[in-house]
């Protein structure tokens, strides 16, 4: 009975130290504001390894915000893309999110939303931001009319293409669907795999899929269909995702496509093995200023916009969207030097991203005050005159719909689902929202 | 003389040990207070780390729930859904063929090591080169496998495609052999491990049965299939309930090779959990998946417990 009992008193001991010692690590973390000190602690996402240029402008902008602004120091956290989405999940559960820290668009941001974890910053932007983000940008991070994040990057999707190559075998860049149908079958007679796509990740066939259904059936079908004013059945729709199959068909992607991860097929045309790739700004550095590619690869590198299909579509309509933006955590107790630092970073980075780190930020930009290479100037100007960016379908949809999207491209692609069934597979999963 | 001055401090600290250490261990082992004391560290660690979350999964399982925002409590109805959900039966019948292909290879496994332990010419250098794939991380080994199925540019479909395979398959992204492309690493990745077990085993039976099997006019491969074979018998029930709980919970090479992929078809039940929570935050519903998925697990291993069971107890 006795010994019972000390295992009893003994086990809860035991389990009351390891409370203690795991409760003290945050106890003493916000005893700095005592001090007359406001620390505003600041999350991002590219460490000093894989994105330097990157990770050393974050690092100025908070050195000169610190400088302006006595008494408040950031204090960074830097994680890799994949373990920040872990750890942001993990901390807001337990509800001691950062206060700045980086968030995606749309889909990604409903949960946090729902759980009424970010702030809105609807004033920030009106006070401080106003008219300088690139329409539609900003509104990608919002919820029913309330904004909770400020954009920081823009990218838009270009078909990029190997002059060198093209060249070689006699061969013009294809403006219409037409001519890249006789671009994919000169080149496969010449024995070269004519597009890199890296379908394990299924994004990247999605943007095939959502071009040609922005060529086919104009801007808002697409965007139509995901927020149920428009049905995937619609016939420019289904149309679209039969021009994928004959592309399928053609032989136009390279081999073994679908167990491809996009970094493969970024290699197979950065090595010359495929003329061409679809595939977002974000890419641009690897076509103009890292110094790790060859000078003569970079130099053979052009773009064109999206072909349009059967004489349709406007070539000036684009898909992209923002990347990252910022947050602001609604729990935060620093919350007003939090939305100083987030604005405050978003101007700076507007004004430095560019040029020194390759990045095309949401806010707008003056291309010719700055000093860039010829195809970052062209790509501002497509942007300055674009009609319409839709936003990535996989970003828009909500994570649940997204994942039978970005399945049922693969289905499509590997030519195990109809156009008809790829349609109605979307149906049946935007119809149990 | 270095020999006999060891077995003396061994015989010394020997009969200290009978002397005072047996009585103190006694008298240690007789007090409640002092066994628990010993055995709180561990079975506090195994509770916080497996047994609250194995309930915890469970009970969350219970919940519809993002991960992130407020729970609803919906009783059942994530695990029917997960009972009628074709796409986890058919991720469950991968992890299913994967533990057949896993318990077939044992076999190919146990003739290595009995080639292994018969003192053949450079059996230690073999047995070390069998090991290597364990000491690579899985990560590693996808990556390494990545390049080898590469259906341009990788190893094997070079050597097809220069002894004539004008088409030779795209292993990752065809649909029909996508999943037998990735048993060939991970059963390739565990070859070492179970060839050092059997190898331990093997070595560990008296050499004077097998000497006199020989003098009794044994071939070698009645001496393995009758004499070895027999004797090793619990360690190789061991080694199939090891291999077929190892498949059925198996993830990292499928994850990172194709993510379960073309749409699915080289899903299993590990990587369709993980999918449901942290790709659709539908982190109920994954709860729900991996309570079923343990409970699956609990009765495999249990009718493979009862099935290998050996009554007669092996004495040398």
């Amino acid at each position: 009975m006795g010994g019972k009992k000390t295992l009893t008193v003994l086990s809860s001991a035991l389990a009351a130290s390891l409370l203690l010692t795991a409760c003290s690590g945050s106890g003493s973390e916000d005893a700095s504001s005592a001090s007359g000190e406001t620390e505003v602690k600041f999350m991002h996402l590219w460490p000093e390894g894989s994105s330097k240029k990157h990770y050393d402008v974050v690092n100025e902008i908070i050195a000169d915000f610190e400088a302006e602004n006595e008494g408040v120091t950031i204090d960074l956290e830097v994680l890799s893309n994949e373990q920040y989405k872990d750890k942001l999940r993990v901390l807001s559960t337990s509800g001691d999110l950062p206060d700045v820290g980086m968030t995606w668009a749309a889909g990604f941001l409903e949960p946090y939303v729902g759980g009424n974890m970010f702030a809105p910053l609807d004033d920030v932007i009106e006070e401080e931001l106003s008219d300088a983000f690139v329409p539609g940008t900003a509104e990608a991070y919002a919820l029913d009319g309330t904004t909770y994040g400020l954009p920081l990057e823009l990218n838009i999707v270009s078909l990029y293409y190997n002059n060198a190559m093209f060249e070689e075998y006699g061969l013009e860049a294809p403006e219409t669907y037409e001519e890249l149908l006789e671009v994919v079958d000169a080149f496969n007679e010449e024995g070269v795999q004519p597009i890199a796509l890296g379908n394990r990740d299924a994004w990247t066939g999605s943007l095939w899929y959502m071009y040609l259904a922005d060529r086919l059936g104009g801007a808002d079908t697409l965007n139509k269909a995901i927020d149920r004013s428009g049905s995937f059945e619609d016939p420019a729709l289904v149309e679209a995702a039969a021009k994928v199959q004959e592309l399928v068909d053609r032989d136009a992607f390279v081999n073994g496509f679908n167990g491809l991860a996009d970094e493969e097929a970024k290699s197979m045309f950065m090595s010359e093995q495929a003329p061409m790739y679809l595939i977002a700004t974000w890419d641009l550095p690897n076509y103009t200023t890292n110094e790790s590619v060859p000078q003569e690869f970079r130099d053979s590198v052009d773009y064109m916009n999206f072909p349009t299909v059967d004489g349709e579509g406007d070539t000036q309509s684009f898909v992209g969207g923002p990347g990252v933006g910022l947050f602001v955590a609604e729990e935060s107790e620093v919350k007003e030097e939090a939305k100083d630092f987030a604005a405050y970073f978003v101007k700076a980075w507007g004004e430095q991203a560019v040029e020194k780190a390759g990045v095309i930020p949401a806010t707008k930009v003056d291309a010719a005050s700055l000093d860039l290479p010829q195809m970052y100037i062209d790509i501002l100007d497509e942007l300055n005159n674009a009609s319409n960016i839709t936003l990535f379908a996989d970003v828009q949809m909500s994570p649940d719909t997204a994942q039978v999207h970005l399945d049922s491209i693969q289905a499509l692609f590997g030519n195990e689902m109809t156009p008809e069934e790829f349609a109605k597979a979307h149906e049946d999963a935007l119809s149990k929202e | 003389m270095k020999r006999k001055g060891h077995i003396l401090i061994g015989g010394l600290s020997l009969s200290i040990f009978q002397n005072m250490g047996l009585n103190a261990m006694n008298k240690v082992m007789s007090n409640k207070l002092h066994i628990a004391l010993y055995i709180a560290p561990a079975l506090l660690l195994v509770s916080v780390l497996v047994f609250i979350p194995l309930i915890l999964s469970g009970y969350y399982g219970l919940m519809d729930w993002d991960g992130i925002g407020a729970k609803t409590f919906i009783g059942l109805e994530n695990y029917i859904n997960g009972i009628q959900d074709s796409k986890f039966w058919d991720s469950a019948l991968h992890s299913f063929l994967l533990a057949v292909f896993s318990t077939l290879s044992l076999a190919i496994y146990l003739a290595v090591s009995i080639i292994l332990a018969s003192k053949i010419k450079g059996a230690d250098l073999l047995r070390k080169i069998y090991l290597i794939p364990m000491l690579l991380s899985s990560v590693a080994i996808a990556q390494l496998w990545i390049k080898v199925y590469n259906p341009s540019s990788g190893i094997l479909n070079t050597f097809l495609r220069s002894i004539g395979i004008e088409n030779p398959p795209n292993w990752l992204a065809d649909p029909a052999i996508v999943l037998f492309a990735i048993f060939i690493p991970i059963l390739w990745q565990y070859a070492g491990f179970y060839i050092l077990i059997y190898y331990a085993a093997l070595k560990n039976i008296p050499e004077s049965l097998i000497e006199a099997a020989r003098i009794d006019g044994a071939t070698p491969f009645q001496i393995a299939t009758r004499i070895k074979l027999p004797l090793i018998k619990e360690v190789v029930s061991v080694t199939i309930v090891l291999a077929i709980v190892g498949s059925l919970k198996y993830f990292d090479l499928i994850y990172v090779m194709t993510a379960g992929g073309p749409n699915g078809a080289s899903e299993v039940m590990a990587s369709y959990m993980y999918k449901l929570a942290f790709n659709s935050y539908n982190f109920g519903y994954g709860s729900a998946i991996g309570f079923l998925l343990l409970i699956i697990t609990m009765i495999v291993t249990a009718i493979v417990r009862k099935v290998t069971a050996t009554k007669e107890r092996i004495e040398y």
